[in-house]
């Protein structure tokens, strides 16, 4: 436990706190990354997932999309993106990168958000009246929204913990700490940047949680039933599974 | 292309190593997880809290989790174990919510005519959940095979050779084949493992197979819900990683 006393030790040292590479700046950079990369990942895979899932057609690419994604080593692309474009402009090549990863999770969580929705209530909607257009807006889009945040959420994991890697390529972040710590084998800054970047996460976990929570349209729970279930349809006639 | 056939051997090499190191974690979290998903699925209480662990588990970053786990565990800083480790518990994390998945796809009524039939309840999981449970359980397996070989590569940093290696060394000496080649050699071993584990579920469970599945609509549900899974685990505990 002697270690982790001095890794809380190392992150409130007043030096960290202040001057150039800093606690606060590292954590700026890794949250700017994030952002911008969630940011504008969401808006070229939302409306994609939106358009799947309400027309129904493309349904096999958003899954294998989110299938073949899994399979690429984001620290590879990381440097396999800088050294084909150059060094030059590895600030928005690294965060190209983070938006190629985030935007698999995004599109999987629009579109199967409107999956999950039961068709009646679609039916339902168009025979009242309800134009396209309305049906999105109205029906689909709220009752999408909790799994699509859930996608956000995914994405913004997947984000965070890539940008710990964007070190690598000279960009900061909060992964400094702990590269710098292995190669000067300094246990305390190591430590303490791996805690800060592990409280950061689960952090924003949390705000996506409550957000996925807050989603769900009051009276419905729809829209929180796992996938897997939705595909037995009998059963869902008889009792909504709470999730 | 040259590069390639120049460094061929270490390439192998790294490629088997890579392999190994990934075998056990995916083997050793299905096996952990299948019970703990037993009692997830099993108990609403303990459902919520293991769902949530493994849900904040697999939230912490992995480069993050290979720096954690040696002060907690003793081990030392520079090892294979904390890695293995860490991908283990990826693993369960993953596993252990496909498996609660995968045990509620059962059908009540046939787990009812089980139990009607005389089934002891042991006898029944066995005999009756767990084969029906396979496919959901399948893709699941898939996404941690998928997944390790790919956290993997991170392990290079904390001085485990796999084929990152290819990645911080290739950058290093400005080697753009060195790179490339360790991109798409690791994605070839996730998918070859994906194809071998798809193989292995088909083989064990034929009843999944296309074409006999139309027969019987009730059976034919689990192979359907192979194919919606990804996007399933994608709403809860896909994501993390790197």
């Amino acid at each position: 436990m002697n270690l982790f006393l001095d890794a809380f030790a190392w992150i409130a040292a007043p030096e960290q706190w202040s001057g150039s590479g800093s606690l606060p700046q590292r954590l700026g950079e890794h949250l700017l990354y994030t952002v911008i990369a969630v940011g504008v990942a969401a808006l070229i895979a939302v409306p994609i997932g939106w358009l799947i899932g309400h027309t129904g057609r493309g349904r096999e690419f958003a899954v294998g999309l989110s299938g073949a994604a899994r399979a690429l080593p984001s620290f590879g692309l990381l440097f396999l993106f800088v050294m084909l474009v150059g060094v030059t402009l590895r600030g928005p090549i690294v965060i190209a990168v983070l938006v190629l990863l985030a935007i698999p999770p995004i599109l999987a969580g629009a579109y199967a958000g409107f999956e999950v929705i039961d068709r009646r209530t679609i039916d339902a909607a168009r025979a009242m009246g309800m134009t396209e257009g309305q049906i999105l807006w109205r029906v689909e889009v709220p009752l999408g929204l909790p799994l699509l945040f859930g996608g956000l959420r995914s994405a913004t994991l997947q984000v965070v913990a890539t940008a710990v890697l964007a070190v690598f390529v000279g960009l900061g972040g909060l992964g400094y700490g702990i590269v710098q710590g292995i190669a000067v084998r300094q246990f305390d800054q190591m430590l303490g940047s791996a805690l800060l970047i592990i409280a950061l996460a689960l952090l924003l976990d949390a705000v996506f949680a409550l957000l996925e929570r807050f989603a769900v349209p009051r009276g419905v729970r729809a829209g929180r039933t796992p996938i897997v279930r939705s595909a037995s349809p009998r059963r869902r006639a008889v009792a909504e599974p709470s999730a | 292309m040259t590069w390639v056939l120049a460094n061929l051997e270490q390439i192998l090499e790294l490629s088997l190593t890579h392999l190994r190191l990934s075998l056990l974690p995916i083997v050793l979290g299905f096996v952990i997880a299948i019970p703990l998903g037993w009692v997830a699925h099993r108990y609403r209480l303990t459902r919520g809290l293991i769902l949530t662990l493994v849900g904040l588990l697999y939230t912490i970053p992995s480069l993050a989790l290979f720096v954690v786990l040696p002060p907690l565990l003793g081990t030392p800083f520079l090892s294979e174990a904390n890695v293995l480790i860490a991908l283990t518990i990826y693993a369960v994390a993953i596993m252990a919510r496909s498996t609660a998945d995968a045990l509620a796809s059962v059908d009540p009524d046939i787990q009812q005519a089980a139990t009607a039939m005389g089934y002891s309840s042991w006898r029944r999981f066995w005999v009756v959940d767990l084969p029906l449970a396979g496919p959901v359980l399948l893709a699941g397996l898939r996404v941690v095979a998928v997944s390790t070989v790919s956290l993997l590569t991170v392990g290079v940093i904390v001085g485990v050779d796999s084929l990152g290696y290819l990645f911080t060394n290739g950058y290093q000496r400005g080697i753009l084949a060195s790179v490339l080649t360790g991109v798409v050699v690791t994605v070839l071993i996730a998918l070859l493992l994906d194809r071998v584990l798809a193989l292995l579920g088909a083989w064990l469970m034929p009843w999944t197979r296309a074409g006999r599945a139309s027969r019987r609509s009730r059976v034919a549900q689990p192979s359907q819900l192979v194919d919606r899974a990804p996007a399933t685990v994608g709403t809860g505990v896909q994501g993390s990683g790197a």
